[in-house]
């Protein structure tokens, strides 16, 4: 028998087994690969930072004892009734027609237990989301499927959707599986067509059209609603910018981790930037504006824990959104499913083909058998628990850090541990004094 | 008959005051003067009042209306009648881009022509044109009729959904799953029925009507090009 030392065999790191695989299945189907969520690949992120704590300069607070508070207003800026909510968490923009009538009602549901809102997406308000919401965004966005003035007037605040994170410059995608009768209905488009919604508004431009627009829905909802604008992380300092010009009361910056409903891979993993990246630029665009504070920066993208919420508050958000984090608290890609997941080719946390109406969880379906396996009244108890764990969470750090209010942590509470996490961040290299991008070692 | 004078009162006052009207209000005559181009001017009423707007307007008149009758005597900026649920709203001269954008119901009504994506993404409205249209109109119209008396510019019905679209004269290019399909009697006694709702005496059989081929509801590369 031959004894030499054989070659181990070796993927190739650019043509990798994924790679070669999804090759196959573009030269088999024609088409790109549609999936929901976020960015999958790993981007310089919150983990890459660490809290300081307190020490011989600064004192901490007390653990349970003192106090410290997360209490937010949004809305300060224009509106006559800005949004108080009482935890800097807030859950983002999800679809009716994407979710399940009960997932809707379940978002709502814990968000009201937790102190904090909801909001609609692309499809118009349902009224049991409005029911079950004490504090309801409603979304207005390019497609304004359902839009109507008697909605614009029962939300809280209304919520102007230039861009998406998962797709910046990108429109939304529902296929066909999930255009139900009611979907339909609600969308004023035939069942079962796939329905993809306008990348941008179909009736301003740019951001002097956009001031104009303001003014309109400020004018027929009485100037009582708070207006954030929702911007993908393209270019945040001028996105950011450009929004306060045009009157925003609040900014919702959303970063290439944020998930989507649906939409091309390539655009998911390839267009936008990190969360890490977006948040200094866009409130360094306020600062210079001196609208920092006045007007109010909501982040999302990537959200997972209280760890998460305290940098990016620290990093000068008023208050973070979350989305996927949401759903997974629900009971999505929950391995109680596994044996489905497997069935459907996939895995319990790999699953994101949320567009195909077949989640075994029944959050991203329609399908009334489905549906039926989410609880809207458990799954409700169990969002807030998680949004009661990330405050307490936040909490722990700013108490660490000698804060008596979240919002007073600041960047210089922070360090990085990575070149490119200090440079995205805005904070020194961890063991120096090093910001890349701005001199000094 | 109310009057309200745009060059004494301010926008918010104007605005409140047609929003405040009941619908069994006995107050259903409103002129107002001098709106010299302003801004969401009548926006989000709801009742069966009349209001003569007596000059142009600037963008979004008549936004989001419900029941009203709105006449501007001139001419109107763009999105005028944007997201209409139903009422009526005429406008005497021409209008700018994206009028009847997103329209749910009513009827709007433009004496003159209109701009470029007249009726973008209609989702219900009735639209009549007296003059010509600008290009990409009608552009994902989703439902509605757009009634066009004179001509229409490049992209017609762009990735339209079930919209009716109705031109008498030319069409310089339809848009994407845009065709021209036959006009049934069906189709001649609604368009009869826009034709006399819009005062326009212009004959049904001298239209042409186009819609959606349907091609492009659900995604096959075939028509990847079509895109």
């Amino acid at each position: 028998m031959d004894k030499t030392p054989q070659t181990k065999p070796r993927d190739s790191w650019t043509f990798s087994p994924e790679i070669n695989a999804e090759i196959r299945r573009a030269a088999e189907t024609g088409i790109y690969d549609i999936r929901g969520g976020g960015a999958k690949r790993r981007v310089p992120h919150f983990d890459d930072l660490l809290f300081l704590g307190a020490s011989i300069s600064r004192y901490p607070l007390e653990g349970y004892r003192e106090k410290c508070d997360t209490s937010v207003t949004l809305g300060t800026r224009f509106a006559k009734k800005p949004i108080e909510l009482k935890i800097p968490v807030t859950i983002a923009g999800m679809s009716f027609g994407a979710l399940s009538g009960p997932a809707k009602e379940a978002l709502g549901r814990g968000a009201t237990m937790a102190g904090t809102s909801t909001t609609t997406g692309d499809g118009g308000m349902t009224n049991e989301e409005r029911g079950h919401s004490e504090k309801l965004i409603y979304q207005y966005l390019p497609s304004r499927y359902g839009m109507n003035p008697d909605d614009l007037r029962r939300a809280d605040a209304i919520e102007i959707v230039v861009g998406q994170g998962a797709k910046p410059g990108g429109g939304g995608m529902l296929l066909g599986q999930k255009i139900t009768e009611r979907v339909a209905n609600m969308r004023n488009l035939p069942v079962g067509i796939d329905q993809r919604s306008a990348c941008r508004h179909p009736d301003w431009t740019g951001p002097d059209d956009l001031e104009i627009k303001i003014l309109e829905i400020r004018e027929i909802t009485n100037w009582e609603k708070p207006i954030y604008i929702k911007i993908g992380g393209a270019r945040p300092y001028y996105d950011t910018a450009l929004a306060v010009k045009a009157g925003a009361d609040v900014v919702v910056l959303d970063g290439m981790q944020g998930g989507t409903a649906a939409t091309q891979d390539v655009f998911i993993e390839h267009v936008g930037q990190p969360t890490l990246a977006c948040i200094r630029p866009a409130v360094k665009a306020l600062q210079d504006l001196g609208m920092h504070r006045k007007v109010q920066l909501i982040v999302s993208g990537g959200i997972r824990t209280g760890a998460d919420v305290a940098k990016a508050l620290a990093l000068g958000a008023d208050a973070v959104a979350i989305g996927t984090a949401a759903l997974v608290a629900l009971g999505e890609n929950d391995p109680k499913w596994a044996a489905e997941y497997t069935k459907l080719g996939t895995t319990a946390d790999a699953y994101d083909d949320w567009h195909e109406g077949k989640d075994p969880a029944g959050i991203t379906t329609q399908d009334p058998e489905l549906m039926k396996r989410l609880d809207p009244i458990e799954a409700a108890r169990k969002l807030r628990n998680y949004l009661a764990v990330l405050t307490l969470e936040c909490q722990t750090i700013a108490r660490a850090c000698g804060k008596s209010h979240v919002h007073n942590l600041e960047p210089e509470d922070l360090c990085a541990l990575t070149i490119e996490a200090a440079a995205m961040a805005g904070v020194p290299l961890s063991g120096t004094n090093w910001i890349p991008g701005q001199g000094g070692f | 008959m109310q009057t309200i004078d745009m060059a004494t009162t301010p926008l918010r006052e104007l605005n409140a005051a047609l929003q405040a009207q009941a619908q069994q209000t006995n107050q259903t005559q409103w002129v107002i003067e001098n709106p010299k181009g302003a801004h969401a001017v009548a926006v989000g009423l709801d009742a069966p009042i009349e209001v003569t707007v007596r000059g142009s307007t600037g963008y979004y008149c008549a936004g989001m209306n419900k029941q009203a009758t709105i006449n501007v005597t001139g001419s109107a900026g763009p999105g005028v009648a944007e997201n209409m649920m139903s009422g009526t709203v005429v406008i005497e001269g021409d209008a700018s881009q994206y009028a009847g954008a997103t329209g749910h119901g009513g009827l709007l009504v433009i004496k003159g022509n209109a701009s470029s994506r007249c009726g973008i993404s209609m989702k219900g409205i009735d639209i009549v044109v007296h003059g010509n249209v600008g290009h990409m109109s009608a552009f994902m119209a989703q439902s509605g009729n757009l009634v066009v008396c004179g001509d229409a510019g490049d992209a017609l019905g762009d990735s339209l959904y079930e919209a009716r679209l109705f031109v008498r004269g030319s069409v310089k290019s339809l848009g994407a799953d845009c065709i021209e399909k036959e006009m049934r009697p069906e189709h001649i006694e609604i368009l009869k029925d826009l034709l006399a709702r819009g005062g326009c005496d212009a004959k049904p059989e001298e239209f042409k009507r186009y819609g959606s081929a349907r091609k492009l509801y659900n995604f096959h590369v075939d028509h990847a090009g079509a895109y």
